[in-house]
């Protein structure tokens, strides 16, 4: 339970960083918290030669909000989002999301960046950013360039990040008018990693469901406003959709139990806020 | 930028508990393993060493940090606290303490001096906190005794108690 031997580089700046990383390419990894990074490597699940901390980096700690979406950038923490005054108001999914994120003890060092790069298919952080169609901002020495969630997260704990580029900043689309919010899951623990997680967005016209912990990623579903005899079949076939898996906290046959049964909370309670 | 060799052990200094401290720590050393085998800090637990069960929880800049998922040289410069700091003075219990002991919040004690430190963390900045609110900040330990009852009863009670004596 103890990580490999590494180099351990602290950068002053984002451009230091990004010259390190464009120099080391695979065989650096970025920290920011650590909370994904370190667990990994002291299972041995994860080795790397370097480990780049930007975990100091004042300057990448920032929630700024523009009039259609809120960027957070690479070293704000998880305890900073929850606390960022605007959250209920701008990001309502997220206001409901963020107290499953972790717990107290580790939301004051994780951070948001960190939890979207590390892109484990049943946490949070990511689901939300596909549900909401948010993006993603890689930067390297070279360019920058910003993907939608869908084209960044392609697996489990994979993505389109390039080696020398590194995740400087998520940006999530503020709330619209005339839709509704919501978020609940299942795990095993407050805090824990979710067995099933589902987010929803509601407007008079369409509706949307995401859901995290049973595809490979979390895996986000469009339907023109239903009727209420239609949502348990629609809920259904994405359910058998998105397949799933047995592991040791649950069988495929409940996961897509929790999309029924959650998805189908999640929409009602997404269509009495519609404001 | 600041470059570390693997490998190598390197001067750290830090603030502890209010001292200076200094030792030397290769990047791999968990700060967990460095204030227990490099400074004798016995009082910081080590369990799961992944995060999960926050027996090893220390306060790094005011802030609860898991020491397991820390390396040492990451604490350089910086202000650490354990359970130690949380005592007016030795053989002396905080108000906090004195609660655990009064309602029973511990048996075997193994987790019992990451949980007083998140609490001290969490009451710092929750003043009123309902119960819900102390179970989900509890939710961040794992307590094999317990079963938690205890524990909530005492911040509770803590949380009352220094809202009494804070005059508005």
């Amino acid at each position: 339970m103890k990580p490999k031997s590494f180099n351990y580089l602290r950068p002053d700046d984002l451009q230091e960083a990004l010259q390190a990383l464009q120099q080391l390419r695979d065989d650096a990894r970025i920290m920011a918290g650590g909370l994904s990074l370190v667990p990994m490597m002291n299972f041995r699940l994860l080795e790397t030669k370097y480990v780049i901390d930007i975990s100091g980096l004042a300057s990448m700690a920032y929630i700024r909000e523009a009039p259609t979406e809120v960027e957070i950038g690479a070293a704000a923490t998880q305890a900073e989002l929850l606390a960022w005054p605007n959250l209920a108001k701008s990001l309502p999914l997220l206001s409901q999301a963020m107290p499953h994120v972790g717990h107290f003890q580790t939301r004051s060092r994780g951070t948001v960046c960190g939890s979207i790069a590390h892109s484990d298919p049943s946490s949070e952080l990511p689901l939300c950013l596909a549900t909401l169609g948010g993006s993603v901002v890689l930067q390297s020495a070279r360019a920058t360039r910003v993907l939608v969630a869908e084209e960044f997260q392609i697996g489990m704990l994979a993505t389109a990040r390039q080696p020398d580029e590194m995740v400087t900043a998520v940006r999530f689309p503020v709330r619209k008018l005339g839709t509704g919010y919501a978020f609940a899951e299942m795990a095993q623990r407050h805090g824990d990693f979710a067995i099933c997680a589902v987010a929803a967005v509601v407007s008079k016209t369409a509706m949307r469901l995401g859901v995290g912990g049973v595809a490979e990623k979390p895996t986000v579903c469009d339907w023109p406003a239903l009727a209420d005899g239609e949502i348990d079949d629609a809920l259904n076939d994405f359910a058998w959709e998105l397949g799933g898996s047995d592991d040791i906290h649950a069988n495929a046959g409940y996961r897509r139990d929790l999309v029924r049964t959650l998805g189908r909370r999640v929409i009602e309670e997404a269509q009495k806020c519609l404001n | 930028m600041l470059e570390l060799k693997a490998g190598e052990r390197h001067r750290i200094t830090f603030t502890l508990d209010g001292a200076e401290v200094r030792g030397f720590a290769e990047p791999r050393m968990l700060l967990s393993d460095f204030l227990r085998h490099e400074l004798g800090r016995t009082e910081v637990h080590v369990a799961c060493e992944h995060g999960v069960c926050g027996t090893c929880t220390v306060l790094l800049d005011d802030k609860p940090a898991r020491s397991c998922l820390t390396f040492a040289v990451q604490a350089s410069g910086r202000r650490v606290e354990t359970v130690r700091s949380l005592s007016p003075a030795d053989g002396k219990l905080s108000d906090l303490q004195e609660s655990f002991r009064r309602r029973h919040a511990l048996q075997c004690g193994y987790c019992t001096p990451g949980i007083l430190v998140s609490s001290e963390a969490f009451l710092r900045h929750n003043v009123g906190p309902s119960e819900q609110d102390v179970r989900e900040m509890l939710s961040g330990h794992l307590c094999r005794c317990t079963g938690y009852v205890g524990m909530v009863d005492a911040i509770l009670e803590t949380a009352k108690m220094r809202a009494s004596s804070t005059p508005t």
